[in-house]
């Protein structure tokens, strides 16, 4: 008798995964979102984090940015089942420590506590640009734009000082110099 | 000012323009406008199906035996979802669909209105591309840009939503925008140099294979022509995935008959030692390569296919080639022709001693059974039928299961478009309703579904649809009582416990031909079954074969579950062989 008790083979041995961020060029129509998440969930690759808006509103396009983990031949399926996606104009994807592209998070933090301890707050937050966009006696709202891991620790590291609530986007991304995605 | 026209009205003036000729559907609430106006059209006829499942697998059937899209009319709600596996079915098989679904008026959408359901998120998975109009000035854009989705590249279905309210509105038609651009996915990416590439490998190979796919029926008739030369051209040893069976002919001695699960033992044995695979139109998929870590082990890979998603997907490939499969082998046929002016070493003596093994491999006569005099057995059910119709250009649908494998096997294919048969999703009851579509796309063909009597229950309603347009289709049933592959899985890796694999009360199929009115015919004895199968040749309408065969006949050769290509278990003669050998443990 063989083994295997199923119709189907027995998963192999697995590659190692990596975060890319995959940024996706598409036209800016009803559904859209749904098609490109839904082809995630589908095909059983993970959304660590997800950001889109519109960028051109004359030609309709939004921009769409993913971080997702795979193995270098699940990040290929990925691209090229976004390619396939009609309203999809252009793909690109980079991995995470790629050097040449920038990319940022954004996080709102609302602390409410004693004066000095807002004030402990922003210092901690010096790095990140911290701007005050609301404030009471009793209150703070500081927006931050870092990396995700940075986040992360801002977030662990402001609650004891009167952090009550956390709001915060997907990564969007960005190439340096004069180059753009292609 | 040119006429204002209704949404329904541009549904048909699209259709034409298309030049559509039949549609199949199923009437209801949110359609009714356009069935309003189908009156109104001659030139294209509606086949009216008994449930809209039905619909999806007739125009499958159409689309793979004609090459021209299918198209599909059903109403909300449950038309919609009725079509799903029908859609699914034919986006896992590649096959070009456009259906179009009334939708509940824009007003109430999202409202739970009666027979309202979201189609475009259900269907959204099971589409190339889906569609819900809700400006009556995109319908006629939408409706061109939907048949051009479905046709080019790789082939699949797509939905077209089109609320009630749309159809009643009014604009102006547009007609079809002649070739507009890509959105940068065009189909032909190769250069010469991957062709260069390619034939220096098949002039070093010593031990090629060609495997071959759907992706070779898709790309049109003149693919096979293609395809046909290369192989004469090489020499090479062909094989063939069950979608891309006829492309090249069945009888052929280069042919190694279909691969996989089921394959044959040369066919698959010839992969796993080949040192040469070229791929053409087909996807690795996983009933073919078995255990992925030892499929074909010291083979340079190479994959032609138009879909680049499809490469390296599964297998890692040396040499990719994304285009058109009639346009890549031409050029390759080219290619070879010009070098071979140049200088006249032709590698067909490279692989003789590769035919040597081969031909040993297939002294092992792996699709044998035994034969029985007392009861029919399936195999050889299939093989009187292909020898009493195989001079009549038939066309053969399946159902899945035992009997699509038996049929594969033993039923060859001289011609492409000629086999029609479920691959990917693997649904029972395609057969019947596939049948109907064959049979409206070629009146004067004989078209006979394979069937076995599990399956073919799933969509029987359909045989009112045959009996009505006065389709002379054969439902040819290998009736074993059993759903058999289920059967035959439970046998060989439950220890035998047929659970609920047993059909304990079917139908009198001769009483239901009745019902039907349409002709039963019934065979239990092997000495009569030439003569039954002559007269439903013969019989002209629609005939339901009942043929009862061996209930406990298994499918072999087969490849288990998790294991490489070179280690099949063969049929009950070689079992008996290696039983005695004290090698038939180590086979399975």
């Amino acid at each position: 008798m063989p083994k295997s008790k199923s119709a189907y083979s027995i998963p192999t041995k697995k590659q190692k995964s990596d975060t890319y961020i995959f940024v996706v060029w598409v036209d800016n129509e009803a559904g859209v979102l749904a098609r490109v998440v839904g082809l995630f969930s589908g095909r059983g690759y993970n959304i660590e984090s997800l950001a889109v808006a519109e960028v051109d509103a004359v030609k309709n396009i939004s921009r769409i940015t993913i971080v997702t983990t795979g193995t270098p031949q699940v990040i290929d399926q990925i691209r090229l089942q976004l390619t396939k996606l009609v309203p999809v104009h252009k793909v690109a994807e980079f991995k995470r420590e790629d050097k040449d592209v920038i990319f940022k998070e954004m996080a709102l933090f609302k602390v409410v506590g004693k004066r000095n301890k807002i004030e402990k707050c922003l210092n901690a937050c010096k790095k990140f640009n911290p701007v005050i966009l609301d404030e009471t006696k009793s209150s703070a709202v500081i927006q931050i734009t870092a990396l995700r891991r940075e986040i992360d620790v801002m977030n662990k590291k402001l609650k004891p000082l009167g952090l009550i609530s956390t709001s915060r986007t997907g990564a969007v991304a960005m190439t340096r110099g004069a180059k753009i995605f292609n | 000012m040119p006429k204002l026209l209704t949404g329904a009205e541009i549904v048909f003036k699209c259709l034409e323009d298309q030049k559509v000729e039949h549609i199949f559907g199923y009437p209801g609430g949110a359609v009714l406008p356009i069935y309003d106006e189908l009156k109104n059209h001659p030139s294209i006829k509606h086949i009216l199906v008994r449930h809209e499942q039905g619909a999806g697998h007739a125009a499958e059937g159409y689309a793979r035996s004609s090459g021209k899209p299918g198209v599909v009319l059903v109403t909300s709600g449950p038309g919609a979802t009725n079509v799903v596996t029908a859609l699914t079915d034919a986006y896992m098989d590649s096959v070009p669909l456009v259906c179009i679904s009334g939708q509940v008026p824009t007003h109430l959408i999202g409202t739970d209105a009666f027979q309202e359901c979201d189609t475009t998120g259900i269907t959204r998975p099971c589409t190339k591309h889906n569609w819900l109009v809700k400006d009556i000035n995109d319908l006629s854009k939408v409706i061109h840009e939907a048949f051009r989705v479905a046709t080019t590249g790789r082939p699949g279905p797509v939905l077209i939503d089109i609320p009630k309210d749309i159809q009643f509105a009014k604009t102006k038609y547009k007609k079809p925008n002649k070739e507009k651009k890509l959105n940068g996915k065009s189909h032909n990416k190769f250069s010469q140099d991957q062709i260069d590439e390619l034939v220096n490998l098949l002039s070093k190979s010593k031990k090629p294979i060609i495997y071959s796919g759907g992706g070779v029926i898709n790309s049109g008739p003149k693919a096979s022509q293609a395809l046909r030369e290369f192989v004469e051209l090489t020499g090479f040893p062909i094989t063939s995935t069950l979608q891309g069976l006829g492309a090249y002919p069945g009888d052929d001695n280069q042919f190694l008959g279909m691969l996989g699960m089921h394959g044959t033992y040369e066919a698959n044995n010839a992969m796993h030692d080949c040192d040469l695979l070229i791929n053409i139109g087909a996807r690795f998929d996983d009933r073919i390569t078995g255990k992925i870590d030892e499929f074909s082990p010291n083979s340079k890979k190479v994959h032609i296919d138009i879909d680049p998603s499809s490469i390296n997907k599964i297998i890692k490939v040396d040499l990719a080639i994304v285009g058109d499969v009639t346009s890549v082998i031409s050029k390759i046929n080219k290619t070879i022709a010009k070098r071979k002016n140049g200088h006249s070493k032709s590698n067909k003596s490279n692989i003789a001693k590769w035919w040597e093994q081969i031909e040993k491999w297939r002294e092992k006569d792996s699709l044998n059974f035994v034969n029985s005099d007392e009861s029919i057995k399936p195999q050889h059910a299939v093989q009187r039928l292909y020898e009493l119709t195989k001079n009549k250009d038939t066309y053969i649908t399946t159902e899945v299961g035992q009997h699509q494998m038996w049929a594969a096997q033993h039923y060859k294919f001289n011609k492409p478009n000629r086999w029609m048969t479920s691959g990917g999703l693997g649904t029972m009851g395609y057969g019947l309703p596939a049948a109907v579509g064959v049979q409206i796309a070629h009146p004067e063909k004989l078209v006979i579904d394979i069937a076995g009597e599990a399956s073919v229950l799933m969509t029987m309603q359909e045989m009112s649809t045959a009996v009505q347009y006065n389709l002379p289709i054969k439902i040819f049933i290998l009736n074993n009582q059993y759903m058999g592959m289920v059967r035959q899985w439970q046998e060989l890796l439950h220890e035998k416990n047929y659970s609920e694999s047993y059909s304990e009360a079917l139908p009198d199929f001769m009483k239901m031909a009745e019902a039907y009115g349409c002709k039963g015919i019934k065979a239990d004895n092997p000495d009569d079954l030439d003569d039954k199968i002559q007269e439903m040749i013969d019989y002209d309408g629609t005939v339901i074969f009942d043929c009862h065969v061996d209930p406990n006949e298994n499918c072999f050769p087969m490849i288990p579950s998790g294991k490489p290509h070179n280690q099949m278990i063969l049929g009950p003669n070689d079992q008996e062989e290696n039983k005695i050998k004290g090698k038939g443990k180590a086979l399975v």
